[in-house]
């Protein structure tokens, strides 16, 4: 068919014109993707908590109204577009997932991930694609201590410190203990954390007894025979690392029961709940918030802004999850601009990659140091605290802090390693 | 003597729990032949219902106790309306199929309604723990027990009772004995079957929805725990033998008590017992304990 010369010029240069526009309008937008569960029973305690955090964060970061040194807009001047997938359904699902996310959504970085398992497949797949991925929430150590990735971070601790801190806590707050008994959910994060746990104050204390270890199937709901066992075999102490509404249920059962009326509770991941049952909460119960997140956080501009912005747009206080869904967000930000900074134009994902490397920077929880795994993992002080009411307000008394080089292995050991040998090189005060 | 005492208590409250989701179960079953998947959702609405009566109630003021007619309340209305749109929505058009059909169409109708139940409550726990402390507790050879559970498990006889009554000593349930023993007979005979189907589906909706209120007030109502229910139930009554409420009384039982011991002796195979005890008696009686093996109609 002839087309005039004119006609042709002209869609020629239509076809120019579009091509030459879609990167500059690619450029000028950050396609971030964003995984957390938002279904299943790992939605509200977690997911939808993280959600809020990233939506509440990049809306005020494309305003460039967060405080110094997060108050450039977006990420390095590209207005952030969050893509938001479902992170239930289990590692098969997600591993197509973050496929989708890469090659059809075109995302230049993802932030994700709360389950271990996810954790543990997804990071195989973001090599393969070199695409740039910040783990926020996932606890096991076994990410970088099995592996080496190039692309992967970890923004979030591991639950290695939430055990040795706890171990440390109890021996502190409490020191006559005889014995502690413990109460986990049957999969790897509860075998990790008792294994951890009981390691670590075996490390402590030699001689501490385990009148008995409980480990039910996660979302049973029903603890009312595990209540009985922990009655049967009383201790002074009982460690659990139940979350969501297994935590919940475990406390209300128990609470009624009187189980915690001779024995005080150890609940790693307690600070989650301390709002949603502050009336059914035993006062003198031990929480945890996986960090210095929550109540735990340090009074600086970044979480005073936090908390406020939080509190005012979803009607309660953030828990750990949306302190480390802003924590990892702000770190990838961080990383690109000070990748930015040393080039012309948008750094490539290498150059933030080596910026991310070893990277300190403050998040509302306060300092994170890349220092683990070979630059990728995170590490952070721990806290722990015992709950009370003050002015019928949930609160937390007997906090203690413990520094990061204390409650975290050096980065040539593996956790289990190095609890086994006694936590040699731990720097406590 | 304590640790009897735990383990004989533990295994009756956690069997009459058990039993009160597979009563509704095993009675559809029973009747209508269809191994019904959606009454995972079935319990989650009794439970959201529960403890959203249960909220709204105790907000406006009025006096604690009322909340255990809000939970009855929320398992009657719940399970009626839902049951009466499924079974009269959809499975009137599917009766005849193949029981596998039957079991792949409640499964789709349990992903719809946890679905459902997402965009009507979120996805946020819900909390209805006013009725579950009310009652204090007893001491029995030093331990204490919730007097909810205590009170579960007389609820629990209370059903069973009632259901062998209803099903054994009044006309409308002998008619329902003709109807489970060869449907088509019954209804040359002039039974309205499909009418039986109805109120059969209905009653067994309720007991679903019930398990799940009163099962509220001690858990954190969240998405998900119909699910996580169903495959405990179908254990329970393929125990007991499918159709059978006395199968599932004793299912129940078998089950709660297992646990209990495996729980209190030896913590490790607290997961394996349920499955393993089942798949012990399938080994012997698959058509399970209660149920009579019966030729297959071609």
């Amino acid at each position: 068919m002839f087309i005039p010369f004119a006609k042709k010029s002209a869609l020629v240069g239509l076809l120019v014109a579009s091509a030459v526009a879609q990167p500059v309008l690619a450029a000028d937008e950050y396609k971030l993707g964003l995984v957390t569960f938002l279904s299943g029973g790992a939605a509200g305690p977690f997911g939808v908590p993280a959600q809020n955090a990233a939506n509440l964060l990049l809306e005020t970061l494309n305003e460039g109204a967060l405080p110094a040194p997060y108050n450039a807009k977006g990420i390095n001047g590209r207005t952030i577009k969050p893509i938001y997938v479902d992170e239930a359904g289990g590692a098969t699902k997600q591993s197509s997932e973050y496929r989708n996310l890469v090659e059809r959504q075109g995302v230049d970085a993802v932030v994700g991930y709360i389950s271990s398992g996810d954790c543990l497949a997804v990071p195989a797949v973001a090599e393969e694609l070199k695409t740039l991925t910040v783990l926020f929430d996932c606890g096991t150590p076994r990410v970088f201590e099995d592996n080496s990735f190039k692309y992967v971070f970890r923004t979030g601790p591991t639950t290695t410190m939430d055990s040795v801190a706890a171990s440390y806590y109890i021996k502190d707050i409490f020191p006559n203990l005889n014995a502690v008994s413990g109460i986990n959910q049957n999969y790897s994060f509860g075998h990790e954390s008792w294994a951890d746990f009981y390691g670590s104050l075996k490390g402590l204390q030699a001689d501490i007894d385990v009148p008995t270890k409980q480990f039910p199937k996660i979302y049973a709901g029903q603890y009312g025979a595990e209540i009985s066992a922990l009655m049967v075999n009383s201790a002074d102490v009982i460690h659990s690392s139940f979350w969501g509404g297994d935590m919940e249920a475990f406390l209300l059962q128990g609470a009624a029961r009187g189980l915690f009326e001779d024995q005080t509770a150890l609940l790693t991941t307690g600070e989650s709940a301390m709002y949603r049952l502050s009336d059914q909460i035993p006062e003198g119960t031990i929480l945890g918030g996986r960090g210095p997140f929550g109540i735990y956080a340090p009074d600086n501009a970044l979480n005073r802004w936090f908390r406020d912005a939080y509190s005012k747009r979803f009607g309660t206080q953030p828990t750990y999850p949306a302190y480390k869904m802003v924590q990892g967000i702000l770190g990838l930000k961080l990383a690109t601009e000070q990748a930015a900074a040393k080039v012309s134009g948008q750094p490539t994902t290498e150059d933030v990659v080596s910026a991310f490397e070893y990277l300190e920077y403050e998040g509302p929880g306060g300092k994170v140091s890349m220092n683990m795994g070979k630059g990728h993992q995170a590490s952070m002080e721990m806290v722990y605290g015992r709950y009370a009411l003050k002015d019928g307000k949930p609160a937390v008394t007997d906090v203690r802090r413990y520094a990061a080089e204390c409650v975290n292995p050096s980065d040539d050991m593996p956790a289990n390693e190095w609890i086994e040998k006694g936590m040699p090189g731990a720097k406590c005060n | 003597m304590k640790l009897v005492i735990a383990m004989l208590m533990d295994g009756v409250i956690y069997a009459s729990w058990l039993f009160v989701i597979a009563a509704g179960l095993t009675l559809i079953y029973g009747v209508m032949r269809i191994l019904n998947m959606a009454h995972g959702s079935f319990y989650a609405i009794g439970a959201y219902g529960g403890a959203s009566l249960v909220g709204f109630y105790l907000a406006g003021g009025y006096p604690p106790w009322g909340a255990y007619f809000m939970l009855l309340g929320a398992a009657l209305i719940g399970g009626t309306v839902v049951g009466l749109l499924i079974e009269r929505g959809l499975l009137r058009m599917m009766y005849g199929r193949d029981e596998v059909v039957m079991i792949l169409v409640t499964y789709a109708i349990l992903l719809i309604l946890e679905d459902v139940i997402k965009l009507i409550w979120g996805v946020d726990a819900y909390f209805a723990y006013q009725p579950y402390t009310l009652l204090g507790r007893t001491k029995l050879a030093g331990l204490s027990f919730a007097n909810y559970d205590i009170l579960l498990i007389f609820v629990s006889a209370l059903i069973c009772f009632v259901l062998w009554w209803g099903l054994n000593r009044t006309r409308k349930g002998k008619l329902l004995q003709a109807v489970i023993h060869d449907r088509d007979t019954a209804a040359f005979l002039g039974i309205n079957v499909t009418r039986m189907f109805t109120v059969t589906f209905v009653i067994g909706a309720v007991l679903g929805a019930l398990a799940g209120a009163l099962t509220a007030p001690g858990i954190s109502v969240m998405p998900g725990i119909g699910v996580e229910v169903i495959i405990l139930a179908f254990a329970v009554v393929v125990i007991g033998g499918l159709g059978s409420v006395g199968g599932a009384l004793l299912g129940a039982l078998i089950v709660g008590l297992a646990r209990s011991a495996a729980v209190h002796l030896y913590p490790d195979a607290e997961l394996f017992v349920i499955y393993g005890v089942m798949g012990l008696v399938l080994a012997f009686r698959p058509q399970g304990l209660f149920a009579i093996a019966t030729a297959r109609k071609i």
